[in-house]
């Protein structure tokens, strides 16, 4: 029906990107997925978030929303009714948006430090992954997900990044699995989701793309 | 049921007041302990073990910390006076905007307060074009919430807090007339409202110790 028309303006390898694929796969929402150039932007991106121009960006009958995380509680707003990602509990739900600012602030900007970094500094990016990653793990315990029995907003906000563990692992020569063994058990129950399955890239794809994203970035 | 809510907060931090800001807005009863932050308490550190940082707010013994998990909370829990639109692209809108906030506009500014020379003309030059974002945003508007404040002007509030205290410790003005008529009327009106005004932290007491900050951050 066109007057609910759900597009979103994507880039197949973003952890971002993926967040919203996930969520609305969960809640069964049709929507058109455009495939963006970051390293030539379209005019469609530019208008829809002439701020930051940034992908993802959902745009729901013409209204555009971006940042990946606003998105999220927009979907679970509108979509109420469905799989419900935030829980109801005022102080559960505070919990969910406390750890997922606190993969926010860090995962990203360490993972790139990771993959792209050389020498000491990339030692000490690896120390942090870890670190970060093992407090994930100690939040999770032994519930089956974040969300409990379901998947919920931090599991949405996590599990894209384990697309880009072994881009991590390979450049940096080590193993994520070896230090945070329940994180990647979580992430393969997580897998098991045809939301999940659908709307991550196989590693070794985003392995491969990442010589050309390099040279793209002007990395050595 | 009595309720208990305490919050962690220091004298001059913008984080904590906008959590005051929004206690009083709602007319919830609170405690505040003012944080000595170069000697934290062992209730900080407990309450807020990942980042030992204020604000936190502690309600019925439970602790939530970081000052935006905090606002959705309040707003979760105490439902009357909402900061929040009820129209889930509205409150997406604020959300963007309250994050644009934190994540482009305060680090902008502190490094255009922080840096001298050259390094502090490019900061001054960025924070500029956020703040042209922000006035566009404003235009027409009392507050960035419409005709009553919202979670938008709350985030934002320290604008009208450390601007003027930051401009004459530099002796320049980063917000003026001629640039920016809307956010400086948006500046005067929020400051004259009785709750956010009564909150206010001794200017001359923030003079002090942000010109303290500058020196120490100058001297490195």
């Amino acid at each position: 029906m066109e007057d609910n028309k759900v597009v979103l303006l994507d880039w197949w390898a973003s952890p971002f990107a993926m967040r919203v694929k996930v969520a609305l796969a969960e809640k069964g929402i049709k929507y058109e997925s455009k495939e963006q150039n970051l390293f030539n932007k379209s005019q469609e991106l530019i208008e829809a978030n002439p701020v930051h121009k940034k992908i993802p960006v959902l745009i729901h009958d013409g209204k555009s929303i971006c940042e990946s995380l606003v998105i999220l509680q927009y979907i679970d707003e509108v979509w109420h009714d469905k799989s419900p990602l935030l829980p109801s509990d005022p102080y559960q739900r505070s919990q969910a948006r406390f750890w997922a600012d606190y993969v926010e602030k860090n995962l990203y900007i360490t993972g790139r430090r990771v993959w792209t970094g050389k020498g000491e500094d990339q030692e000490v990016a690896k120390k942090e992954l870890i670190e970060l990653l093992k407090t994930m793990e100690g939040e999770l315990g032994d519930k089956h997900f974040f969300g409990g029995d379901t998947i919920g907003f931090l599991d949405v906000v996590l599990v894209p990044f384990t697309s880009w563990f072994y881009t991590y692992e390979t450049w940096g020569n080590f193993s994520i699995e070896a230090e945070c063994p329940k994180l990647i058990e979580w992430a393969k129950r997580c897998l098991e989701k045809e939301s999940v399955a659908n709307s991550l890239p196989h590693p070794h794809k985003i392995y491969e793309y990442s010589f050309e994203l390099k040279k793209k970035l002007g990395i050595e | 049921m009595a309720e208990e809510v305490k919050l962690l907060k220091s004298w001059s931090s913008p984080f904590g007041l906008r959590i005051v800001w929004a206690l009083k807005l709602k007319g919830i009863q609170y405690d505040s302990i003012d944080e000595d932050l170069s000697n934290k308490s062992p209730l900080l550190v407990q309450c807020n073990p990942v980042y030992k940082k204020i604000p936190v707010l502690i309600h019925n013994g439970k602790s939530i910390s970081e000052s935006l998990v905090i606002f959705e909370y309040i707003e979760d829990t105490w439902n009357h006076n909402p900061l929040l639109p009820q129209d889930p692209y509205h409150k997406a809108t604020a959300r963007f905007w309250v994050k644009f906030g934190d994540d482009k506009v305060l680090p902008s500014i502190w490094s255009a307060f922080i840096k001298q020379g050259k390094e502090q003309e490019d900061a001054i030059d960025e924070a500029i074009e956020n703040l042209k974002l922000l006035e566009e945003q404003l235009k027409g508007k009392k507050f960035f919430g419409g005709e009553k404040i919202g979670l938008a002007d709350l985030a934002l509030g320290w604008l009208a807090n450390l601007v003027p205290v930051f401009e004459e410790i530099i002796g320049m003005k980063i917000i003026d007339e001629e640039r920016f008529p809307s956010l400086l009327a948006w500046m005067h009106e929020f400051s004259q409202v009785a709750i956010i005004k009564e909150s206010w932290p001794p200017h001359d007491k923030l003079i002090i110790k942000f010109q303290a900050l500058r020196d120490r951050h100058l001297a490195k």
